[in-house]
């Protein structure tokens, strides 16, 4: 069966079926997100005083990656007008660079992901001196990197510190091998912390550069607390995760999309050109409106 | 000018004239796009003691951004009026639903730890 208007306008509505489909989708997408943003500013401003994480993502990584996903917006519009024109040669051009920054854009932001899996807090049961910007100050609450036995583990929490004994099953077989408590482990603090105001960060940072980091060694009995930038670390990494991740899904599944249409769907350019400009058209409207999201996401995670 | 030559945009009602100047007003987008990231990212690094300040004026910048978006790249600045009709039941709902979250400010759960 033929689905209707696909091709040609629909005579009421005045456009084709795809581009009413694809705005009632992207109808829902607005709900979703709202709902994710309206929880943000909610937990957001309900967070105590001093309690709300700032300054711990890479605002230049950020920014390049809304370069990288502009660009990629352009270079849609940019496709789908030389098809207007029936330069099929140029649109391949500009659908190649979109994919290219999609790419780039998940590269950047796994590349991200990672660096925080293996960035800690520990919050000390007694505070103790360390160099922040040229001064002694004296803290429990560090940001830091563990090394532990020549590696900088990812992912641990504060019950990975005390180990964890051999699983067996029914039959006696070791499910999961037996991991030996952490007695103490080497720590690299940085310089800051976010309980400190965004001028005093950036004044610590500056003070920072070019000094040697200081290693000191944490004796776990003496830890109160300790978790990577994982969203069990805090509410501001829970939602950073869960907004992030869901706008990464939504930029991979548009670059699929995308690149279909580009690659072994481009058949249809020969039998029905009007057709596939609007499957351009229609997968360019949901790319803008992941680019839109990102408008949105950026300042208010990485710079508010 | 044969008819063949227009037969792709003649579907559409895009003539080369017409397109040529839609990739004129993507690239103006394009850039005022990447002014505005400039500028938001600029004045975060001046850290202004208000912070009410910093959130509207980051905000402000993004709306601007996100309206080019909506109004170029998703031609919503020439659109039917079926597109129009469901994008403003859009804002109703997304409104009331950004307003009903938002009405729980203060209110929490006992025993939540809020600090």
């Amino acid at each position: 069966m033929e689905i209707p208007y696909t091709s040609k306008p629909r005579p009421d509505t005045g456009i084709y079926n795809s581009k009413v489909g694809i705005w009632l989708f992207l109808a829902s997408e607005v709900m979703l997100f709202g709902a994710l943003f309206s929880s943000y500013i909610l937990l957001r401003v309900g967070a105590g005083e001093g309690t709300w994480p700032h300054g711990l993502l890479s605002i230049p990584i950020g920014t390049f990656n809304t370069f990288v996903l502009i660009t990629s917006s352009v270079t849609v519009v940019m496709g789908w007008a030389a098809l207007q024109v029936g330069n099929f040669g140029r649109y391949k051009v500009y659908q190649a660079i979109t994919i290219l920054c999609a790419l780039g854009f998940l590269g950047i932001k796994s590349f991200e992901y990672r660096d925080k899996f293996k960035h800690y807090e520990v919050w000390l049961k007694n505070p103790i001196t360390v160099h922040q910007g040229g001064k002694a100050v004296l803290t429990d609450r560090l940001l830091g990197h563990i090394e532990y036995q020549g590696h900088h583990p990812y992912f641990w929490t504060t019950p990975r510190l005390a180990g964890s004994p051999e699983i067996k099953d029914k039959d006696g077989k070791v499910v999961k091998a037996a991991v030996a408590a952490v007695e103490s482990f080497k720590f690299q603090p940085d310089p800051i912390h976010y309980t400190m105001t965004p001028k005093e960060m950036a004044h610590a940072k500056a003070e920072a550069k070019g000094h040697a980091h200081e290693v000191i060694e944490i004796k776990s009995s003496d830890v109160k607390r300790l978790s990577a930038f994982i969203p069990s670390h805090s509410t501001f990494f829970a939602i950073y995760f869960t907004l992030t991740a869901l706008h990464g899904l939504h930029v991979l599944g548009g670059a699929l999309v995308i690149f279909y249409i580009w690659g072994p769907g481009a058949k249809m350019w020969k039998t029905d050109p009007q057709r596939y400009m609007n499957r351009v058209e229609v997968s360019g409207l949901f790319w803008h409106f992941v680019d839109l999201v990102w408008i949105f996401l950026f300042p208010i995670i990485y710079l508010l | 000018m044969s008819d063949h030559s227009h037969s792709h945009s003649d579907a559409h009602g895009h003539s080369p004239e017409e397109v040529a100047k839609h990739k004129r007003v993507y690239i103006v987008v394009f850039l005022a796009l990447l002014v505005g990231t400039v500028v938001t990212v600029a004045l975060n690094y001046l850290h202004f003691d208000s912070k009410a300040l910093t959130i509207t004026i980051a905000l402000f910048v993004a709306t601007i951004k996100a309206t080019l978006v909506a109004c170029y790249f998703m031609h919503l600045i020439s659109e039917k009026k079926t597109i129009y009709v469901l994008l403003g039941a859009t804002v109703f709902f997304l409104l009331a639903l950004m307003g009903l979250i938002l009405s729980s400010y203060g209110g929490y759960p006992n025993g939540t730890v809020t600090h």
